[in-house]
């Protein structure tokens, strides 16, 4: 499927993000608490990833469709990566109602390979199985 | 510290209104210009939308503190939304609820890791449950 290439993210992307969600923790954009916590900057936040992918998701199966969403954080990500999300249908299968359902697996991987976020969504098809 | 009495506490209701203005806002934020958000007069959420929650839910609705994890130590591991029919649209009001599914420990590669689920479900005006939240934590150290 087509990639969604994202970055080099920036200070106003985490920002943006953190004003959007609701999520102040000050580790996302106070230089001085990252450096308390061990890090070099302000670190992006896992769920700005998570939402990078649901974009990717929700553009090539349909925003109304989405049933499940499930992401793991895998490695850490800061202003000035390039974030690629991509994908693939896994599984095709009848839901409980008998509903047609697409299982997704996705991966949101960061310019060097590293993979920063695995995710699994499962949405509802028209498509014939 | 994770508090290992944590599992077990439920947090109020809280009540969580889905806006269009919040959903086009989130839509911007994560990048999307998918029209469903953006085009539409009763946008649904964006499949992590419900952690807006943030905004809602605090002290006796927000069992996450009992569990005490510290902030520089601790990490967003994993977070799941199940939604039991379409994604709930703007105007819609929900009511959600929260509470700490289990505190675990195991031995990391690098030592000790303390591991803690909320799971916070949503439900319609009519009591429906519309969607579930499964946030899990970990500390360090």
């Amino acid at each position: 499927m087509t990639p969604f290439v994202v970055g080099p993210l920036t200070r106003t992307d985490l920002v943006r993000y953190q004003g959007a969600s609701g999520d102040f923790n000050p580790i996302h954009h106070d230089e001085g608490f990252a450096r308390e916590a061990g890090l070099d900057a302000p670190l992006s936040l896992g769920m700005l990833q998570a939402g990078f992918l649901a974009t990717w998701a929700t553009d090539r199966f349909g925003a109304q469709n989405v049933r499940a969403f499930r992401v793991r954080f895998a490695a850490r990500v800061f202003p000035g990566d390039t974030l690629t999300c991509d994908g693939a249908v896994t599984g095709r299968r009848a839901g409980d109602g008998g509903e047609r359902l697409l299982d997704v697996e996705m991966t949101c991987t960061k310019q060097d390979g590293t993979v920063a976020v695995y995710g699994w969504a499962t949405f509802t098809t028209d498509e014939d199985a | 510290m994770v508090d290992d009495s944590a599992a077990g506490v439920t947090g109020e209701p809280f009540v969580l209104d889905v806006e269009r203005g919040k959903i086009r806002e989130f839509a911007a934020a994560t990048h999307s210009a998918n029209p469903a958000y953006l085009g539409d007069e009763h946008p649904v959420v964006p499949p992590t939308f419900l952690t807006t929650a943030f905004f809602w839910q605090s002290g006796a609705s927000d069992p996450w503190a009992a569990v005490a994890m510290g902030q520089h130590r601790g990490l967003h591991a994993e977070q799941e939304f199940v939604f039991h029919g379409p994604p709930p649209r703007a105007g819609t009001r929900l009511v959600g609820q929260s509470r700490i599914e289990s505190v675990t420990r195991k031995e990391g590669r690098s030592g000790p890791l303390a591991f803690a689920v909320m799971v916070t479900e949503f439900r319609d005006e009519a009591g429906r449950l519309v969607a579930t939240a499964r946030l899990t934590g970990v500390e360090t150290g």
